[in-house]
């Protein structure tokens, strides 16, 4: 080509830009390209779901018939219904217990992990074990280990001459819920020792012997180093820990379905029971819903926890 | 204050020894340096003295006091580390007062306590900041003072200057000096730079695998090196070896190509025995004048001019060596300058042992 005529092809080409050229090689155009599987996995899978449940909450569908619009009747109804505030305070009973164990077992867990021990990797790798396990398979195994005839515990004990009758676990509301509450710790304590036990190695080993040089005891070095420092990571785990157990819905169906006398009933597994094998979608989308502003408050209060604290902070003045 | 004895302290990591019999004594008030490459057990044995290692055999003493089996808190010891270990979430005062808070002081007190050292450091108006608003000299400095709050009996720096740059560290260098002729605290201090030691110390401790190589004073170290090791590693730009032997008359050292040299000043009769063993010359950069008259000569390689001195490489008795010369000269690479040795300032040292003659 001559001189002329690339000058002619390069003037020539602006116009016939099409408009789906120009938004693709725009920088804003191709970052919501690139954006869109994802908007759309997320608009599918995740607020389309979300969405259709707040609607079910305002409906009186049951299975086999579209309901209707009918308001807050749902709600209105679950205020009156004693079972369903049995749940709520099952659920924030559940949640509290077992959080706070999970929390304390694994920070010690954690703690102990991360000194100088013998076989440590293969220690480390054992406590992830509960967290691998399927919930379904441990459940079944906790559903053996708390029969109220074949119970290894209640076995063992009488063995020792503790007990004499065996221990209905799962049969007492007590006993219930202090199994499950035991069954969910067993299984939530490996994300918890095995994150913070992540938290515990940034602390670099000098800031200890700093410590040590300054008089500390072990005692000090705990509250006044590790646990300030250790404190963003506890947040975020401790969010997350909260919200699984908050929302736990497996254990509680393979090891109870709610019983005895709905004593270990929770949200959730309402939710489901009167939805599914119920029948009142409606209804049941409405408790799921319910469990909404526990889930917000839960978010927000680690929303401010997370924040970084002021010496996370760096260089401007 | 106090003196500070090692006696044969010995230090295994399971069966690999890194302290094989250290024996130290140092003066109370005392400015002490442990220099020597990495991994030759500098700052293991300052760990040891402040008790954050347990040691093999032998004895740690503190104003005559055995202190091996005291922990750490009870030495009254302070350190200052490489990365500072400073809190990161405690403000520079609440750093600089933590082993009083520690011990239960009161508020009021541990800030009448913090403000002299702070004002010594020039750190007031820094209290009320976190270690990760500062610039790593005032981290260094914190760190300073958290052990001056603390006076000890003894402070301890572990390669405190390593993480700054080198503008910093020459100022760190001179401030750190001041702060030891201030207080009077017996210092002892670990780093594998020999400027900041021959700089500082009142006395240094050249260490090599494991063993103290020699003690002396920075210009001790410097004229009289007992060995090839502690010539080679005291000085900068380091000393020059060439290969070669005594002349069979014993009168001159003759370089492995035939080149000769003369002896060092002082070389006694006894050493002249030594003739044909295999020596090394050991010559200082600095010893070395140009002499167009005659002398030796030598192949320029690099002329690197810095402003005041002109340092040149260049082959001298088919070795390659570094001279430096007060005077501004422009030899051309391949050029052949002619050099006169200062004898006074050149030693020889056994081949095979490193011991000097």
């Amino acid at each position: 080509m001559t001189p002329t005529e690339i000058r002619a092809a390069a003037s020539d080409s602006p116009p016939s830009r099409s408009v789906l050229r120009r938004f693709v090689e725009s920088r804003n155009g191709l970052g919501l390209l690139f954006m869109l599987p994802a908007a759309a996995f997320l608009l599918c899978f995740l607020t389309y779901p979300l969405g259709l449940g707040v609607w079910l909450g305002f409906t009186d569908t049951t299975i086999g018939r579209p309901g209707i619009f009918i308001g807050l009747e749902n709600y209105a109804w679950l205020l009156d219904d004693p079972v369903f505030w049995l749940a709520v305070f099952n659920t924030v009973l559940y949640t509290a217990i077992a959080s706070v164990l999970k929390f304390g077992l694994g920070l010690w867990l954690a703690l102990i992990l991360n000194e100088r021990l013998p076989f440590k990797t293969f220690f480390r790798a054992i406590v992830l074990l509960p967290w691998v396990v399927p919930t379904v398979l441990s459940a079944l195994a906790f559903w053996w280990i708390y029969d109220s005839q074949f119970s290894i515990i209640s076995h063992v004990l009488m063995g020792w001459g503790w007990i004499d009758a065996p221990i209905n676990f799962l049969g007492d509301p007590g006993a219930a819920r202090a199994s499950v509450i035991a069954a969910n710790v067993w299984r939530g304590i490996p994300f918890v020792a095995i994150s913070l036990l992540a938290g515990l190695q940034t602390i670099p080993q000098s800031l200890n012997e700093a410590a040590v040089l300054d008089g500390a005891t072990p005692w000090q070095r705990f509250t006044k180093i590790t646990l300030p420092l250790l404190t963003p990571i506890i947040a975020v785990v401790m969010t997350f820990s909260v919200l699984f157990t908050f929302t736990d819905f497996q254990l509680i169906y393979v090891l109870t379905r709610g019983g005895p006398v709905n004593a270990t009933h929770l949200m959730a597994t309402l939710s489901f029971q009167r939805a599914i094998p119920g029948g009142q979608l409606g209804e049941g989308a409405a408790i799921a819903v319910a469990m909404i502003p526990f889930l917000l408050a839960a978010i927000l209060f680690s929303f401010f926890g997370l924040q970084r604290r002021k010496w996370q902070q760096g260089g401007q003045d | 204050m106090a003196s500070v004895e090692f006696i044969d302290v010995r230090k295994s990591f399971g069966a690999h020894p890194v302290l094989k019999g250290i024996d130290i004594t140092i003066a109370d008030g005392e400015f002490v340096i442990l220099v020597g490459p990495s991994g030759c057990g500098k700052s293991t044995l300052l760990r040891t003295l402040a008790g954050l290692e347990n040691i093999s055999a032998g004895e740690i003493r503190i104003n005559g006091r055995p202190v091996n089996t005291l922990p750490p808190k009870e030495r009254d010891i302070a350190m200052v580390f490489q990365n500072y270990a400073l809190y990161p979430h405690l403000t520079v005062a609440e750093n600089m007062g933590f082993s009083l808070m520690l011990k239960k002081t009161p508020k009021a007190e541990i800030a009448t306590q913090v403000r002299p050292a702070a004002e010594i450091l020039g750190l007031t108006h820094l209290l009320d900041r976190y270690p990760r608003q500062l610039s790593g000299g005032q981290r260094q400095r914190v760190a300073m003072g958290r052990a001056i709050v603390r006076d000890p009996q003894v402070f301890l720096f572990d390669e405190p200057l390593s993480n700054l740059d080198a503008k910093l560290r020459v100022a760190m260098r001179s401030e750190i000096k001041e702060l030891h002729q201030r207080l009077g605290t017996t210092i002892i201090y670990v780093t594998h730079d020999q400027i900041e030691a021959m700089t500082m110390a009142d006395r240094i401790v050249v260490m090599q695998d494991g063993r103290v190589e020699q003690i002396g004073t920075p210009l001790d170290l410097y004229d009289r090196p007992v060995n090839q090791f502690v010539a080679g590693f005291i000085g900068s730009p380091a000393m020059n070896f060439i290969e070669g032997r005594l002349a069979p008359d014993g009168s001159r050292f003759v370089a492995a190509d035939g080149t000769a040299l003369p002896l060092p000043a002082g070389t006694d009769v006894a050493s002249r025995t030594a003739a044909g063993r295999a020596l090394v010359y050991g010559l200082r950069p600095e010893s070395v004048r140009l002499d167009p008259a005659g002398g030796v000569p030598a192949q320029v390689v690099v002329t690197e001019p810095t402003g005041a001195e002109t340092q040149v490489s260049a082959r001298l008795a088919s070795t390659g060596v570094i001279c430096v010369f007060r005077e501004r000269i422009a030899a051309r690479p391949g050029e052949i300058i002619h050099v006169s040795v200062d004898t006074s300032a050149t030693h020889l040292f056994d081949a095979e042992t490193g011991q000097r003659l």
